[in-house]
């Protein structure tokens, strides 16, 4: 019944909260909230919340990478943050949400993780990325991609001592980023396509398509999810919508 | 030395002493603790002569015989319908209590009610284990067709509903909405899809400033 | 050597700055966020709630289960592995422990009230500030509780009996070492609900510890309070 409810409000183009279908709730982008973090962020699209943090660690390359650093994301869906999230082991949802951010990320090389070598076959950075949600009410790919890049964005090195980290001095290099990849989730409940849903829009949707767009206006990852089906004709807005929405997102950080 | 400590009205959190003296009685939310009066529950201090009370801002819904209540059919039963009342506890919609048709043996009970379908129903039973009881007969209990449903603060219902249902009157004039109230947290309403956002924002309001003065004015505002 | 100077240079029985705030997780049927130095933690009450695993359920009144968890990014070294571990199952069980007395779950038969308590940013005193939201939650949320429960952790570090120890005084290596005490109390009795020791004190300490963590408690307690209070004023 909720779901007749919502598929008639988004054919006459209105959504619950008086949005339109492409447009995004308010979004609030907060570097440097966890000062036990290299780097940090908290971002807000509507009431949805979630905290990114950045942790480096100096340790031997792997064997077959001897002169690359690594790079790490995963995501906690925190039980704090929605009844439907329960304590225990990572879900389907959250180990794909943690897969298609760190896609995002790595695909494009945004880090490049050359020049996270310190000393090659010996020393390395690690850079791990972990996002908590805080708030779940929906639209959380974006949210933790968002976070994610911000998080990086404000992240600088603890100092190296003789091939020990002291994580009481940072020092004021960053990571380093480029290209600054974005992902734009867009949602297709019956023949409708919109972004940024509310909890209660998302779980009435039959599928998603997330796609992560760089400053460039390139796509680097796509990710379709839910069980329903997409159109080619639906792929191609979905991707215009992506590349319409990712450089507003954008501005936020 | 009798003495009311909170101004009435005030909002107290629990364990905050409310009144001094022996003298005073200790009503709803409230408990006496050697001399004092405490609250035992975040709420709004009241005092009716000797009687220290308390309204709740906040709190779980606890089933009441005779509440009305809005839940969604979850499972179909041997005799009858397993019902989610948006708490912990389940209720049980039981053949005799479902409609004043007859119900023949044997019959097909999902074409009375099927699974997801939403109802509003009245409490008949609780047991002291939350085994929960409804019935659909009576006035205005029927199928809710259409709509949606949303949740509230279940503290917040007497004061989204108003005295007499004055102020979801007013909500329902100023958008031509159909709304119906549950004492469990769960609205049903059915608007227009332009008039859908402004009922939800009136009802989140009243639910932000129910211990508010002058509400009924800022709800009468949002029509104007 | 002993200790007579604390590092920030705070007074022995003197507080760091403290921040509280409910309704951080609007979702969640209370929540609240308490502050205290560099500690933050974030409680949220869901709930109530079928039991899981069912044969846990107690027929005669609910129960109240905490989940203590630090953010992988939070700890004050390398990152914290998610899933916990035992340090946080204990802590968990601990801080139910301490909740426990204050509420009435006499109204819920067969079900769990779940206090989930996270942590982004830590500088020690981590169950002690997870206690105290963890009350403000609770009490957000509309529970019937006698009191809330205030949380502080004490401490002796090397000859010197402080309040509130930040992660350095813990860590301190000089003569006398330092002993960790986190307590809680129940404002309006007097009551202890949470005391542990990891160290080494005399009985006499022993007892000008507990002295200073009621006193201390009073502070945490108004912050509480206000906390509560503060979210029902009208805006402007």
């Amino acid at each position: 019944m909720n779901r007749e409810h919502l598929l008639k409000a988004l054919a006459k183009g209105v959504r619950y909260d008086g949005r339109k279908l492409d447009e995004y709730r308010p979004v609030k982008v907060e570097k440097d909230v966890s000062h036990s973090a290299e780097g940090s962020a908290k971002v807000t699209i509507g009431a949805t919340e979630v905290i990114v943090g950045v942790k480096m660690g100096c340790e031997k390359p792997y064997s077959d990478t001897p002169e690359e650093g690594n790079l790490m994301v995963n995501v906690e869906l925190l039980p704090l943050s929605a009844d439907r999230h329960e304590p225990g082991p990572p879900t389907q949802e959250g180990i794909e949400l943690s897969r298609v951010t760190d896609r995002g990320i790595r695909e494009s090389k945004a880090l490049d993780v050359k020049k996270l070598c310190v000393t090659k076959g010996e020393l390395v950075w690690n850079i791990m990325v972990d996002a908590c949600t805080l708030n779940d009410d929906g639209g959380m790919f974006d949210a933790i991609g968002l976070g994610a890049m911000a998080a990086l964005q404000n992240a600088k090195y603890p100092e190296l001592e003789d091939g020990v980290v002291n994580y009481d001095k940072k020092s004021d290099v960053g990571v380093p980023l480029d290209r600054d990849p974005l992902p734009v989730t867009v949602y297709k409940a019956g023949p409708h396509l919109f972004v940024d849903p509310t909890i209660q829009e998302q779980l009435f949707a039959d599928s998603r398509l997330t796609i992560s767009v760089t400053r460039e206006n390139t796509i680097v990852a796509l990710q379709k999810g839910g069980p329903g089906t997409l159109t080619v004709a639906d792929i191609d807005t979905m991707v215009g919508i992506a590349l319409k929405k990712a450089p507003e997102l954008r501005k936020a950080l | 030395m009798e003495k009311v400590i909170v101004k009435n009205r005030d909002v107290v959190v629990p364990g905050e002493v409310l009144a001094e003296g022996m003298g005073f009685v200790p009503g709803d939310g409230t408990y006496r603790e050697g001399d004092n009066v405490r609250a035992a529950r975040l709420g709004l201090m009241g005092v009716d002569g000797k009687v220290v009370k308390l309204t709740p801002l906040a709190g779980p819904y606890v089933h009441k015989v005779n509440d009305r209540i809005i839940a969604r059919v979850k499972d179909i039963l041997m005799t009858g319908w397993r019902i989610d009342t948006n708490s912990a506890y389940s209720a049980v919609l039981g053949l005799a209590e479902a409609t004043s048709d007859f119900i023949p043996r044997g019959a097909d009970l999902k074409q009375y009610f099927d699974i997801d379908d939403w109802v509003i129903c009245k409490i008949s039973k609780v047991t002291s284990q939350k085994l929960i009881d409804v019935s659909m007969k009576g006035p205005g209990l029927r199928k809710l067709i259409g709509g949606r449903v949303i949740k509230v603060n279940p503290a917040k219902v007497p004061r989204i509903i108003g005295k007499e249902g004055s102020m979801i009157s007013l909500i329902k004039e100023g958008t031509g909405a159909d709304i119906q109230v549950g004492q469990n947290g769960f609205l049903w309403i059915k608007a227009e899809p332009e008039k859908d956002p402004k009922v939800e924002a009136a009802i989140r309001k009243i639910e932000a400033e129910a211990h508010l003065p002058g509400l009924t004015e800022k709800v009468k505002e949002l029509f104007k | 050597m002993s200790y007579d100077k604390r590092f920030d240079g705070r007074q022995f029985q003197e507080l760091r700055k403290m921040e509280a705030k409910v309704g951080v997780v609007p979702s969640a049927q209370g929540s609240a966020m308490f502050k205290i130095g560099n500690t933050v933690a974030i409680a949220a009450v869901r709930g109530p709630r079928e039991v899981r695993p069912r044969f846990m359920q107690d027929p005669t009144q609910g129960l109240l289960r905490c989940h203590y968890n630090m953010m992988p990014f939070s700890g004050h070294g390398d990152r914290v592995r998610p899933g916990g571990g035992r340090r946080s199952k204990e802590i968990s069980m601990i801080m139910e422990q301490a909740l426990r007395p204050v509420i009435n779950l006499q109204d819920f038969p067969n079900a769990m009230i779940e206090v989930f308590v996270e942590l982004p940013q830590t500088d020690a005193g981590t169950r002690c500030a997870g206690i105290t939201a963890a009350a403000m939650a609770l009490a957000h949320a509309g529970y019937e509780m006698k009191d809330l429960v205030t949380s502080v952790a004490l401490g002796k570090v090397g000859n010197q009996i402080v309040a509130d120890v930040n992660y350095d005084e813990e860590a301190y290596e000089g003569e006398g070492g330092s002993t960790d005490i986190p307590i809680a109390i129940v404002p309006s009795t007097g009551e202890v609900t949470l005391l542990q020791l990891d160290g080494e004190v005399t009985q006499e300490d022993l007892k000008k510890v507990i002295e200073l963590g009621t006193k201390a408690a009073a502070d945490i307690f108004a912050v509480q309070q206000q906390a509560l209070k503060d979210a029902f004023k009208e805006t402007a």
